[in-house]
This record gives structure tokens, sequence and C-alpha cells, in this order.
């Protein structure tokens, strides 16, 4: 295990929505009269089953609520134990799963209230990211317009699988309005199940779905560089949240091959794929698939070939580590500021002016 | 490829050319369908030119993804009067003579009726496919073939195994990586079945049309995604082999995954350990680490060979896999061939590449002699 550097930035906490009721004071009148009327029920994607062994480390587990839905033991579990100076709150109650546009619309803006007035006003340390209604970008860009002015919210937060593929166009707005505000774009682990997780049909396990996700970042990465989303927002950053990174080099060696052999294709993506995402990309370390040994891993941030692309995470409450490992093994003094306190800062504009 | 790629390097090593080379992956190619009508039963060639093949796409001839090349093709594959791979004679000289292949195996993929939406007239042109192969490429005894399986229907593709299991000159079952479901489910079962039982390992290519998209978010837009895409269904495909037990409940059961790289695997199979650690109680039926079934019963074909700068690092995810597991191929005739005096253009211990450029192929398909 690597020792921890206090005062470390922790990118990806997951605060809980206790249940639909929470956000009723934050629904408006109308959404909340359709909630009651139509007897919506808990939007709980099936990407964290309750019960599931990853959905909440066992320590971690409240004995009456949801975990993750107490402010007092997020403290005691994710913020006091590894010396946390700030933790950017990634909330996944399943608004961008609805189908309606204007539902969407109506439960993001509860959420990013109910964040603002239930955590953030109560907990210095913390930070959150901006859900959007990504079932519209106009829709989405008028929710980040409207939130962005609170410096607390750092990032804009997405899913990983939706629509479309992230690096159409149809999303270019939002990339817009994050270049425009600057705010990270964060891209975390979901899906709105609106295709298979896998190209091959729905799978039959839980097991399949979680490991499915690292392919989904794979072509997720693929769509941004391909479409030219970093041609075209130079600016814009992008974090890849609760994605793994150690399938990251092979990736990019793959994808670098074929856009030397297929570049009259995308001419406008003007520098090898492997540039651009050292530069515009970051990956939170949680979770780690770690190889067997260190020495293994040591080759492996050889291939990533920078110190500059991992943020620091523990993915509270998801069971990722057991007692304090939340490091992989292996890394130097330096490489461990970088991730848990550098490249965060250097990640966030936001979090340097508020917390310097 | 045919570009010139920035790591090339200007010599080419003595040795590799002196090396005998096994081919992995070599893609025999009709005309047209005239080409198949001697071995299809007269409704089929009826059916063949009245409505077509009508596979799980859009378009009745070409992807909706325009390739790389014409015909996704070498530009100096094209034989006299023909297709890219639809010369024997022309693929004996600039092929396997070149190269000194003395082991080329058949991978028959494409228009092959595998996963037309018609299954039964899918089930007709598989077994076509075979009978065409049989009688006009393996009378080169070079090259080897990959028994074509309607794989959608696994009583037809069992029967298809069967009918050829007791010939020596067809070494492997063949499928795609673009399955209409999750290939690890029960109703596949069969056809691993009867490829273990004949002693055949499946060979599984890249590509193929399942129905679904490449991505778990939709359609890309780009060819180069739908190639980059192959490697994540790769992933898929053997996820879920490996999730559903397919490799626990099968004895002899073999996999090889062709023309989707191969560095992705130990990236994938220490996610799936750790995965399998956390919830192995949703997955009862499997006994050992994911990594286990994968490293015991788990080949790659090598094309198209991942390229890293530094081109060192390429051996690093060659060591984590095994140099007994990777099988050199070369993808001809299609534009992004591998060239087997340039794919590993770094000094390495003479029994690693014998082993990598023939030994593990000749092994895994029971040929004549190692070197």
């Amino acid at each position: 295990m690597s020792l921890i550097e206090p005062g470390g930035i922790d990118c990806d906490i997951h605060p809980a929505v206790p249940n639909l009721r929470a956000l009723h004071p934050y629904l408006s009148d109308h959404w909340r009269d359709i909630v009651v009327q139509r007897g919506v029920h808990e939007l709980e994607s099936i990407a964290y089953p309750a019960n599931s062994p990853l959905t909440s480390r066992p320590d971690w587990r409240l004995p009456d609520r949801k975990p993750g839905s107490d402010l007092d033991a997020l403290r005691a579990h994710a913020l006091t134990p590894f010396g946390t100076a700030i933790a950017i709150c990634n909330c996944l109650y399943g608004v961008q799963l609805l189908f309606s546009e204007d539902m969407g619309a109506g439960f993001a803006r509860a959420v990013n209230d109910w964040i603002a007035a239930e955590w953030l006003d109560k907990e210095p340390r913390l930070r959150a990211s901006i859900v959007v209604p990504m079932q519209n970008a106009e829709l989405a860009v008028e929710e980040i317009d409207r939130v962005a002015p609170d410096r607390r919210f750092v990032q804009i937060l997405l899913l990983v699988m939706h629509d479309h593929p992230l690096g159409k166009r149809h999303y270019w707005p939002i990339y817009a309005a994050a270049e425009r505000h600057g705010l990270p774009v964060g891209i975390h682990a979901g899906s709105a199940y609106r295709h298979p997780v896998t190209p091959l049909g729905w799978p039959t396990y839980y097991t399949e779905d979680y490991a499915a996700q690292a392919a989904a970042f794979q072509a997720a990465l693929s769509s941004l560089v391909c479409e030219g989303v970093f041609t075209k927002f130079p600016g814009l950053k992008v974090v890849l949240l609760e994605s793994g990174f150690t399938w990251l080099p092979a990736h990019l060696w793959r994808l670098t091959k074929f856009w030397r052999g297929l570049r009259m294709e995308v001419p406008w993506v003007d520098r090898a794929p492997t540039d651009i995402v050292r530069s515009n990309v970051r990956l939170t370390t949680q979770p780690c698939d770690a190889p067997p040994t260190p020495e293994m891993f040591q080759r492996l941030m050889d291939h990533m070939g920078s110190d500059e692309m991992l943020l620091f995470s523990t993915d509270y409450p998801h069971w990722q580590f057991d007692g304090d490992a939340v490091l992989p093994e292996g890394l130097s003094r330096d490489l461990v500021r970088r991730i848990m306190i550098d490249n965060p800062r250097d990640t966030y504009s936001r979090l340097t002016e508020t917390a310097a | 490829m045919n570009v010139q790629v920035t790591s090339r390097p200007a010599v080419q090593p003595a040795a590799t050319s002196k090396l005998a080379i096994a081919d992995g992956d070599i893609h025999p190619q009709r005309n047209s369908y005239k080409d198949l009508f001697p071995y299809m039963e007269a409704r089929w060639v009826e059916m063949a030119k009245t409505f077509g093949s009508r596979p799980r796409q859009a378009y009745q001839a070409g992807p909706a993804y325009p390739k790389g090349q014409p015909n996704a093709s070498r530009r100096d594959a094209w034989p006299p009067g023909g297709r890219p791979g639809s010369s024997l004679p022309f693929m004996q000289k600039q092929l396997l003579d070149e190269n000194n292949i003395q082991l080329g195996i058949l991978n028959p993929t494409g228009d092959n009726g595998a996963s037309f939406q018609n299954r039964e007239f899918g089930i007709g042109v598989a077994s076509a496919m075979n009978r065409w192969v049989e009688a006009e490429w393996l009378i080169e005894p070079r090259l080897k073939g990959s028994i074509v399986v309607p794989y959608e229907d696994a009583d037809a593709a069992v029967a298809e195994i069967e009918r050829w299991a007791g010939d020596p000159r067809f070494v492997q079952v063949l499928m795609v990586t673009r399955t209409a479901n999750p290939p690890g489910q029960k109703q596949y079962w069969k056809i691993y079945e009867a490829a273990a039982a004949a002693n055949l390992p499946i060979g599984v290519h890249a590509f193929g049309f399942g129905g679904y998209p490449v991505t778990g978010s939709g359609w890309p837009s780009f060819y180069i995604e739908d190639m980059v895409g192959h490697a994540q269904s790769s992933q898929s495909f053997l996820t879920s082999l490996v999730i559903e037990g397919v490799f626990e409940r099968i004895p002899n059961f073999k996999l090889v995954l062709i023309e989707s790289g191969f560095a992705w695997l130990p990236p994938l199979a220490w996610r799936l350990d750790k995965l399998w650690h956390r919830l192995k109680q949703e997955t009862p039926h499997l006994k050992r680490a994911p990594s286990e079934y994968i490293r015991e019963s788990v080949w790659l074909t090598t094309q198209p060979m991942e390229e890293p700068l530094p081109r060192e690092h390429v051996l690093d995810a060659i060591d984590w896999i095994g140099w007994d597991r990777l099988i050199f191929a070369t993808d001809y005739p299609h534009w992004d061939y591998d060239d087997p005096t340039q794919v590993l253009p770094m000094p390495l211990p003479e029994q690693q590449r014998r082993d990598f450029f023939f030994n593990n192929a000749m092994k895994l398909y029971r040929q004549g002699q190692a070197s």
C-alpha cells in the first residue's frame, strides 16, 4: 500500500438521495404533483442494486438508511480517515434514465438544489458536479447556466452510456457550456440502458454489466476523439469517473494505430489520440483494476506515459478496496502527491479559487 | 497498413526472413454469389438471386461504414480480373510463397450466412461456404479451413460441425464477435460442446452483424470507431464466456480471438478477477478466478498488431498474456495486413520468435513439427 498524502482531494464520492420524498421540497409544484398523482417510483438505477456487495463497503453500510445518505457517516467514513481536504459529490440518482426530456430536466434541477442545500451548505469540504438532463442538450445547458454561478459546483456530470456516443454533435452544446464556465465534464460509469451494455446484447449477470463499463469508457473516448470534440473545444477537460484506468494504454495504442491508417476519415483529429488524451482527459483511481504485482503496475504506469492523468478517488460508498488501501501499491511519494493534490487542482480550476 | 508508420525500421531483421511462418487469419473471398451456386441447393440459389443475403444491417452490399480501402483490401492484392482473396494461385504466390507461410488458416468471414435474418437461408449459405472452401481452397495443403457455422441456430451449427469434424483439413470452428445474444448464454453451449468433442478450437473473428450497436451508447459515426470497437466487442465476448462458466462447464473448450488485437486482455483479466472476488455469490458455477480460465484456454491472433511508442511496450503485454498464447496473423488480403518482417522489429530470443510466428499455431491446430 502506498502512504496517502494529507489534504488530498477525493474526486469521486456518492452522496445518495435517500428517497424520492427527500426531493419533494426541491421539485416544482408540477413535478411534485406528478410524483404523487402517478405514483412515481424511486429512480434507482439497476447499475447499483441495493444489496450488491459492490454497492457499499460492509463497514460503510448504515443500519437503517441507504449507504451514502448520511452526512455524519460520510464525514466519518470518507473524509476523516483519508485526511481529505475536499471531496467532489457525484450524485447517481437516476434522473438521466427517464425518457421524458422535461421530466429529466425537472428532476435534475431538484437534485442539484438538494445537493446544494443538504450537503454543500452543511459541509465546507464538499463540492459537487452538476447533474444535467442528458435527454436534451438544450435543457442540459439551461441547467448548467442556472447552477454554474454557484462556484461550489466544479464539474458537469454525464453517464458514459446514453442515447448516443458522447462525442456526437448532439452533446456539443454541453461541451460549449463547459468550456464557457471553465467546468470539466465528468463522465461517470452507468447507463440509461437505451441500448444493451454490450455490443452482443443484454448480459445475464450483474458482474458482466459492471465489467462492461470499462469497454463503454473505451468507446466513449474513441467517440470524443474521433468526432473532434477536443479540436472544437481545445480547453475542455474530461474526467472519467469510476472508469478503471488500467485499460487506457492498450486502448490508446489501438486507437492511435487506426488513426494513422484512417486519418482521411477524421481529418479534424490533428494530433495523435494518445497526445490528445494525455492533455485533455483525466481518470479517477478507483476502481483500480491493478495487475497482480507492483512491478507490473510500474510497467503499466510507464505505458500511461504521464503522471498528470490520475485523480484520487475513494468511490465512497462503493466497495472497491478495504481498510485504508485506497491507493495501488508501489506509487512513489511524489506520484501520490500528484494524484491526491496537484492533478485534481490542475483539473478543477474552481478548487484553487475557493480552497487556496 | 497502406501507410508509412512512423516507427517502421529501415532494415528488416535478417533472421525473420528465414523463419517458417504460420498465419492465423487469411480471408478467401468469392467474386460473387455465383461462385457459391454450384454448392447451394436450388431453392437457396433462387433466394440469393431474388432477395439477397439480408444481413442484420442496412445495406445489401457493403457496410454502413465505408472501409478504409476498396474491399478493405491491399491495393496490390487484386488478382487479374477478380476480387482480392478470390484467386488461389495469386494468393499462393503473393502470400504463401513470398512469406514462407507453411500453415495458413482460412477464415471465410463476410457474407457467409452465419447470421442472416432468414435463418434457414443462412444455414444453406454457411453450408455452401464450407463446400466451396473444401473444393477450391483446401487443395493447397498449406491452407487449413475454419468451419463456417450458422451460430444463431445451435442445432444447425452442430450439424455443420459434425459434417466436417472427421476431415483433418478443417482445424477450427468459426464464429464472429458480434453475436445476436451474449455468446456465453445457454443457447450457444451446444456449439462449444460439439467443437470440444471434435477437438476443434472455436475461432472468433472480429466483425459481424449481430443487430445491436457496437457501443453501449449507440451507433458511432465512423469506421475508425467500428474498427477500434472490435476490441470492446471481443472483451464482451470473452467476458460472457468466462462469467457464464463456459470454460468451467465444457472440458477441452479452446477459444481463439481473431483480429481484435490483444493488449486489452491483461487489464480485462485483472478487472474480471477483482469483480469475481467481490461478486462471487452471483456466479457460484465459477470455481476459479477468471484469469485462470483465460490463461489456460484462450489464444489470440496478433493482427492488427499494437504499435505503441516506444514499440517495446508491446512486449510487456505479450509477457503478461504468455508467449505461448499468441498466433501471428496477416489478415491477407485486407488493407491493415501485418507483414511478418515488420511486426516485431525489436531483438528477441530466437525461441520466442519461433513460438510467436510458428510454433504456437502448429501446436494449437495440431499440425506437424514445431521448430
